[in-house]
């Protein structure tokens, strides 16, 4: 057994830096690199255009990322485990196996695809069997946009991506994998930890909880003497050194920018937290309140103390469904008066669209330099230099927030004077697709890994 | 005197749904007991008036000389839904900087506090 496992995390969303896959493999060793690309809505981007094209589906920049690390798999022995299979995991494997074999590496990856997290197809079956998928949130059933519904998956622990490596898998595909199964899945193959030691088990999700979001825990983002953060322009992204017992320590390459402190990596483990007593996952169910961290030299802390408990008898599924039409416009008014300038423009808007007879679900105006961010908390801004009227409408009628986007540039001759910052022409109307949060019981979803050579 | 949050936390918050939540970290931690002891619950809700519409929630990490606040019906509908700038509840969090302690002056030079600049 090794005593130390390296798992790097090169990239945090799909859309992160494309270039840190390659400058984690090679800015130092690593055992494993670890690409999250799934956030709340790219599923139901990635339904979208697996329905155009049916080889879609996945995460395509993954393929990029592959090729670019390609050399440290096949030498370096590198491991790596994506959740980059979105809605279609066999078809990236295929363009990944497909990208290997174009630079002469063919038959020298072994990568397994995890499924069995898509439960689309499978929805009316469940709802006939009593499985109202109701919104967490809301409570309401899933049939009250059933026939909106664009994607449905469970979210899936870590066992699959074990049996992957455990088979040898040398690249893990998955689709809705947790963030955090994806740094803890490497951990507990490595150090053989089995489905009941809670505290290992807790420790590898909080140490995934941590690097899951790239470099925002390195330094990016930063509010604690963010001044000082060198180098942002070469952030270097995390990594975390594992041991067999679960502590762990948080690092980065040498020579890479940015910074990892106990400061850094608090402000990481507090995004997204709910209730710090149950962070619960498919795995585990951990404790964020018996975390301890230790500096532990420069750019390094130890993370340790972690305790976990058994796992709740549901998955979390994410449903993502049409839920109607937006757009937001908006000007800008220069001083004197900018503020009061910006909020007739809001009136005189606001009758415009009374007069046309057009109705929103949502009208939401915000003065950007003034309130938009801070409320009333900002306080008196009536001598701000300019003010951003931001205008946006919500509604079901796409027809009507499409008439909604052609009456912000008349409001620059026919509105409030010192009104500038139009150039970007008319507002685009956006198709919303939104998020269902639901339980499932775990019982009815199961996974299985295809090893492809 | 006055302290104000800003020269005693630093803070990151998010989002889950509808409800941001805010992480509010002390600078020292040996400022996590005043902050535990007077930005409570209902202290917060009072602060974020009219800007929230739903109940707010306080949880404790003395571990990491951290409070945790959950903002519910914080974020326009969240996500997509939303219409707001900060849809995803990133900035919330210096909202919160922006409150202000009365802490005596006795308790503030035991605690080696910053006055207000």
């Amino acid at each position: 057994m090794k005593q130390i496992v390296r798992v790097a995390a090169g990239q945090g969303f799909w859309g992160d830096d494309l270039d840190a896959p390659r400058r984690q493999v090679e800015g130092g060793p690593i055992d494993y690199l670890m690409l999250d690309y799934l956030a709340e809505v790219t599923m139901s981007i990635l339904q979208k255009q697996k329905e155009r094209d049916p080889s879609l589906g996945y995460a395509r920049d993954f393929i990029g990322a592959i090729e670019s690390v390609l050399p440290g798999i096949l030498e370096q022995g590198v491991r790596v485990v994506a959740n980059a299979g979105g809605v279609n995991p066999r078809s990236c494997a295929a363009a990944v196996k497909a990208v290997a074999e174009k630079h002469g590496a063919k038959g020298k990856l072994r990568i397994g695809v995890v499924t069995g997290d898509d439960l689309l197809d499978r929805l009316d079956v469940l709802i006939a069997g009593g499985h109202n998928l109701g919104n967490m949130d809301t409570g309401e059933p899933l049939s009250t946009v059933r026939d909106k519904v664009l994607s449905a998956n469970a979210y899936i622990g870590s066992e699959p991506i074990v049996e992957a490596l455990a088979n040898g898998a040398n690249v893990v595909i998955t689709g809705r994998s947790t963030d955090t199964a994806l740094t803890m899945a490497p951990l507990r193959h490595e150090f053989g930890w089995n489905a009941k030691d809670w505290d290992t088990l807790a420790a590898g999700i909080v140490a995934g909880h941590i690097i899951e979001c790239g470099a925002q825990c390195s330094g990016g983002n930063c509010l604690y003497d963010w001044q000082s953060v060198p180098d942002l322009a070469d952030v270097g992204y995390p990594m975390v050194e594992g041991s067999a017992d679960g502590s762990f320590v948080v690092t980065k390459h040498p020579a890479t920018g940015g910074r990892v402190t106990v400061q850094t990596i608090t402000e990481q483990l507090v995004y997204e937290m709910g209730d710090p007593r149950s962070y619960i996952t498919p795995d585990v169910v951990a404790d964020f309140t018996t975390i301890k961290l230790t500096p532990d030299g420069e750019n390094r802390v130890r993370v340790s103390g972690v305790k976990g408990r058994p796992p709740t008898d549901k998955l979390k599924v994410s449903v993502a469904y049409q839920a109607g039409f937006k757009a937001v416009g908006t000007l800008v008014y220069a001083w004197p008066d900018a503020l009061e300038k910006a909020k007739l423009a809001d009136r005189v808007l606001r009758e415009r669209l009374d007069r046309l007879g057009l109705r929103f679900d949502r009208i939401l105006t915000e003065f950007v330099g003034a309130n938009a961010t801070h409320g009333p908390l900002a306080g008196d801004q009536t001598n701000a230099p300019e003010v951003q009227l931001r205008f946006g409408v919500r509604g079901s009628d796409r027809s009507a927030v499409e008439r909604f986007t052609r009456e912000i540039a008349p409001l620059v001759l026919n509105g409030p004077p010192s009104v500038t910052g139009f150039a970007g022409g008319r507002p685009k109307v956006e198709e919303i697709v939104a998020y269902w949060p639901a339980l499932i019981d775990k019982s009815v979803v199961r996974t299985s890994v295809e090893m492809i050579q | 005197m006055k302290v104000r949050l800003v020269d005693i936390a630093h803070a990151r918050s998010g989002d889950k749904g509808d409800t941001a939540n805010i992480g509010l970290i002390a600078l020292r931690p040996q400022w996590y007991e005043l902050l535990a002891q007077r930005v409570t619950r209902e202290r917060v809700a009072e602060h974020f008036r009219g800007m929230i519409e739903g109940e707010v929630e306080r949880y404790e990490l003395p571990n990491l000389s951290a409070l945790n606040f959950l903002l519910h019906g914080a974020l326009d509908g969240g996500g997509t839904l939303s219409l707001k700038t900060d849809a995803q509840g990133k900035v919330y969090s210096t909202a919160l900087l922006r409150m202000t302690l009365d802490v005596s002056d006795a308790e503030a030079k035991r605690l080696g506090l910053p006055a207000m600049s």
